[in-house]
């Protein structure tokens, strides 16, 4: 075996250990910057020691362990300089835990909550969302600073920043490591599938770069959702979400060209989707309806990309379905940018002039003023009248509002295109 | 990136069944990587030598009943994952053969359809 397979295999275990480990400890002490200062302890000490000593036969128990004492040590040390620790490290004796807290039991108590409370934690509402984002990817990703800060193309001291702030801002506001009670449970966990859609959304379509794809992103976000949807079975709009992430990223391998260039969904080669993904992502979606959550906002829009993946040929697709859907959606979650997709809808369904209808009706919205989608569905919809002129200028503008390199050249191209 | 796992041995040797402690820890680590989002699908594999051969030549096919002669075929489990790199699926191929106390596995990097 190769030092550099060892070293890989290393990082590797650490990166599986790291969300169950932060999440025990955060359990433990109550204290999220605290549990991953520990969590990093041990895995410094893990770097150090695996790879003359091999990799344990547990390595969770390992880490666990040493951070386990690095906690007892610091609850010591604490006890005269930081009152906030003192009380924790008081409450702990006072428990029956004494200056030796049965780690055992804190971590064996079901480590699957534990996690579900890191996710909610680190996609509290409080956190601005690119904080919630860089601390999810951080903690239940176990992504280094470094590897968010390549995927969001960011320097890495912003994303370090981000998450101590964010820290920081629970320390602060005494964020409970807790699932949310019932009544606030609905708007936090929104937060937390926003936080694993955006995550899919700027790998499936990156808001800036040359890149048009980072399919890590997107496959960390599945991989999250796939993880909640055992973590929470019972909430229906997970598993819409999970439907809607698996349907999207089976479409990932059909989404580019040779050249890396964008394909549009319906110049897309169906052969080349993944029909495991799909599969996967139907049968989430009959999770999502059996649990009553068919009207949710990612259920719809499973929904409705279920019935592009159901079209083996694009003409196959039942269009009218995809508009009744889109007017559900429209009423539980009122949009410019759905309504901008019922026109496309209308117009598949029943004719460009009556997209075009809706369509002119939102070039008066002006949170659409520089979404290039519009002037590039608008486009389109007079290409197809036959309104030549009209359509190219839609496209130039196109190509000057959106910042992604590829998707710029696209409406470049289409600009100067010749109707046959 | 996908990867398909999947348990090499002598389909002739004798297997003894596995015993219900093995089912339980083997179904626990089945809901460890599921619960990980890693598993995406699994499955069993029949006897080697229920299984039929079947060689198109020359417009002619021929259909073949086992057994066969293979000396180590695949044989038992098979897994598809879906992992960040192959050192993962190694990871978890690692912790499936841990389980199952000894055996022979092979990763095989799946591309896209």
């Amino acid at each position: 075996m190769t030092d550099a397979r060892t070293q890989a295999a290393i990082e590797t275990v650490i990166r599986l250990e790291s969300a169950r480990l932060i999440a025990g400890l955060a359990h433990y002490t109550g204290d999220l910057g605290l549990a991953e200062d520990l969590a990093q302890d041990a895995v410094v000490a893990a770097l150090e020691q695996w790879p003359a000593e091999g990799v344990p036969r547990n390595p969770g128990a390992w880490l666990t362990t040493v951070a386990k004492r690095r906690a007892i040590d610091f609850f010591r040390r604490s006890t005269d300089l930081n009152r906030k620790y003192a009380e924790l490290g008081r409450t702990l004796a006072a428990e029956g835990a004494a200056w030796t807290p049965d780690f055992d039991r804190a971590f064996s108590d079901d480590i699957d909550d534990d996690l579900l409370r890191l996710i909610f934690t680190a996609c509290h509402p409080l956190l601005s969302v690119p904080s919630r984002v860089a601390l999810t990817l951080r903690l239940l990703g176990g992504l280094t600073t470094a590897e968010i800060a390549r995927a969001y193309l960011v320097p890495e001291p912003t994303i370090a920043q981000r998450i101590v702030r964010a820290k920081k801002a629970l320390s602060a506001a005494d964020v409970p490591f807790e699932v949310p009670a019932a009544d606030q449970r609905a708007p936090r966990l929104a937060s937390v599938l926003e936080v694993i859609y955006l995550i899919f959304n700027e790998g499936y379509s990156a808001t800036a770069g040359d890149d048009w794809m980072r399919p890590a992103l997107c496959a960390e976000a599945v991989r999250l959702g796939r993880v909640l949807a055992q973590l929470a079975p019972a909430e229906p709009e997970v598993h819409g979400l999970v439907a809607l992430l698996e349907i999207q990223a089976s479409r990932i391998p059909a989404r580019t060209d040779a050249a890396g260039e964008p394909v549009l969904l319906l110049d897309q080669d169906r052969s080349r989707w993944d029909r495991l993904l799909i599969s996967r992502g139907l049968t989430a979606l009959q999770r999502a309806r059996d649990l009553r959550g068919e009207r949710g906002p990612y259920a719809l829009q499973a929904s409705i990309a279920a019935c592009h993946a159901r079209a083996f040929h694009p003409e196959e697709t039942d269009w009218a379905e995809i508009v009744a859907l889109y007017e559900v959606l429209a009423e539980v979650m009122p949009s410019p940018v759905v309504e901008l997709n019922r026109a496309v809808a209308i117009s598949m369904a029943y004719g460009p002039q009556a997209g075009l209808e809706l369509v002119d009706q939102l070039t008066a919205e002006p949170s659409l003023r520089n979404y290039h989608l519009l002037p590039s569905v608008r486009g389109d919809l007079l290409r197809k009248l036959g309104r030549e002129t009209e359509a190219r200028a839609e496209f130039a503008r196109a190509a000057t509002l959106t910042n992604n390199e590829r998707e710029r050249q696209l409406s470049a191209e289409r600009a100067g295109e010749r109707t046959a | 990136m996908k990867f398909f796992g999947y348990t090499m041995g002598d389909p002739n040797a004798p297997v003894e069944p596995p015993s219900p402690e093995m089912y339980e820890r083997m179904g626990a680590f089945m809901e460890e990587a599921t619960k990980a989002g890693v598993l995406l699908a699994t499955g069993g594999f029949a006897p080697l030598n229920e299984a039929v051969k079947i060689k198109y030549d020359a417009g002619e096919f021929t259909v073949l009943d086992g057994p066969f002669a293979e000396a180590k075929e695949l044989i038992g489990g098979w897994a598809l994952m879906e992992t960040r790199d192959m050192t993962e699926a190694i990871e978890w191929v690692k912790r499936f053969l841990a389980t199952a106390g000894h055996g022979e596995s092979m990763i095989r990097q799946v591309y896209g359809p």
